[in-house]
């Protein structure tokens, strides 16, 4: 590798990096504001002009504040918690193909930072590792309510994280690889050989259990018991304060803008955008890719919290209850169904 | 090779470290930094499918499930129960027997016979499905009756005798 494609893509995993906080700093702003707009109130709009600039606030807020370690909590593992919270969040971005290549100079710049060819299973990977922050955490702040909230994640995540890889299996019945890459070429323009070339349109069931898991492995109401306030105080969190207690909050917003992204690729085309065949320079293709792709991630983020102000929390058995009796027997359905359909098209 | 001893130390390591801590929930975070080293040593010899298979499997959900235990049980030194010497005893000469039974079958073991891989590729998904379902699917088929045959007696011992209650 020479030394200009070093260069490369260190500026693309600090460009992504920053995109992914700033995100998740907005991420934020939208929140309330969208919470705002569904209660038919204002929102924050104190801080600049229409309170553009309350994150910024909110994150000094956090920074400045007291940081207390509770006596009897383990201190080290007290701090690893959120530091691995947030590391977990941020390392799901590496496979994510954000473009088609870009040619700047005579070089080839992949808007990828790694293809690795097991792309797929390194997003399960990352996502069966982000529970270990908040159980971390919660154990090691030594409190029962922490301990409960921990307790909850780590079952829900097991739970859903079946259905979550069953939905992905049918999904590669189709696909056939495992590149994300790839992947996301398959699903070329938007319509070819008489059908939709999106995922979605092959998989609507896979893609509404994995939307479904997404919302529980995100920790995102309904399926916020981990953190929920009026049973737990505030779950695991309930020890932690300054910035500890803003890394859960901005891994969460960070997860929500890596599986948009993981959604957008695996289901709805990536990248690619109908009608892309007409544009003919390969450079403005690959920014318009980019735009299209962060356009369907906002749209999931947006999805994300417009569930949240309008569907009350599941109560924990009925999480349970939808886990194993609905959605795990339906992900297998699917895996049968898809079998069958692709045996008989391929014949 | 210089890769491969110092990820072969950390897991030495981290697994002396798994039986000496102290605390219960301290062993079990080592043994996951254990298993994070043996994904490492998979990637080394380029099975890249089992390095994330046993990342998302053992770390990420055995292992879950094992700490998810030991939060509930709470073991600390005033519950863990009283050994007398003599069981103390009887392990260390367990023990002393069993590190010369490996002593002695590592000496058996020729080390100019080093294990060669026939294709280095054989770690990929695509070939490693061509083979488990083509040559081994025999034996592919009879483990996933195992892990059912398991499953359902797991399910058997939780669940209550109907006749008892």
């Amino acid at each position: 590798m020479e030394l200009a494609d070093i260069i490369i893509k260190f500026v693309l995993v600090v460009i992504i990096f920053a995109i992914s906080l700033l995100i998740a700093l907005y991420s934020t702003y939208a929140e309330r504001k969208v919470a705002a707009f569904f209660q038919d109130r204002l929102g924050p709009n104190r801080a600049g002009p229409w309170g553009i600039l309350q994150p910024f606030a909110d994150g000094g807020k956090m920074f400045l504040k007291e940081e207390i370690i509770p006596a009897s909590a383990s201190k080290f593992l007290f701090i690893a918690g959120p530091s691995l919270s947030i590391f977990t969040a941020c390392i799901g971005s590496a496979v994510i193909p954000w473009g088609q290549q870009l040619t700047i100079g005579g070089h080839i710049i992949d808007l990828q930072v790694t293809d690795i060819n097991v792309g797929v299973l390194y997003i399960l990977g990352v996502v069966s590792l982000g529970v270990y922050g908040v159980m971390i955490g919660g154990w090691a702040s030594n409190n029962k309510y922490s301990l409960l909230g921990a307790i909850r994640a780590a079952s829900q995540n097991i739970s859903y994280e079946i259905s979550m890889g069953l939905a992905i299996i049918a999904l590669l019945l189709v696909t056939g690889t495992l590149s994300l890459r790839q992947i996301a070429e398959q699903q070329h323009g938007f319509w070819a050989h008489g059908w939709f070339t999106w995922n979605f349109f092959k998989q609507p069931l896979g893609f509404l259990l994995f939307i479904v898991c997404a919302f529980a492995e995100t920790n995102r109401t309904p399926f916020d018991l981990p953190e929920c306030e009026t049973e737990l105080i505030g779950g695991y969190h309930t020890e932690y304060s300054s910035m500890k207690l803003g890394f859960y909050l901005f891994s969460e917003y960070i997860n929500m803008f890596v599986s948009g992204a993981v959604m957008a690729t695996l289901y709805f085309g990536g990248y690619n955008f109908p009608f892309m065949d007409l544009i003919h320079s390969p450079n403005l293709v690959a920014i318009l890719g980019v735009v299209a792709l962060f356009a369907k991630i906002f749209f999931f983020i947006f999805f994300f919290m417009w569930v949240r102000w309008t569907i009350p929390r599941f109560r924990y058995d009925q999480l349970m209850d939808l886990g194993w009796k609905a959605l795990i027997p339906l992900a297998i359905a699917n895996i049968v169904i898809t079998g069958i359909v692709i045996t008989f098209l391929n014949r | 090779m210089s890769t491969f001893y110092f990820i072969a130390f950390l897991s030495i390591f981290f697994s002396i470290l798994v039986i000496s801590a102290k605390n219960p929930v301290h062993s079990i975070l080592y043994l996951v930094l254990t298993f994070f080293t043996f994904t490492i040593h998979y990637i080394l010899m380029n099975a890249q499918f089992l390095a994330v298979v046993n990342f998302i499997v053992y770390m990420g959900a055995i292992l879950v499930l094992f700490l998810y235990t030991l939060m509930l049980i709470n073991l600390n030194k005033e519950s863990e129960p009283r050994k007398s010497g003599l069981i103390k005893l009887a392990a260390v000469v367990g023990g002393g027997c069993f590190l010369t039974t490996i002593i002695a079958a590592l000496k058996a073991f020729k080390i100019s016979q080093p294990v060669m891989l026939q294709d280095p590729n054989l770690g990929l998904v695509k070939n490693l499905g061509k083979i488990l379902f083509n040559e081994y699917l025999l034996p592919f088929e009879v483990s996933s009756i195992l892990l059912l045959s398991a499953m359902v007696g797991a399910v058997l011992l939780a669940t209550k005798d109907p006749k008892t209650t």
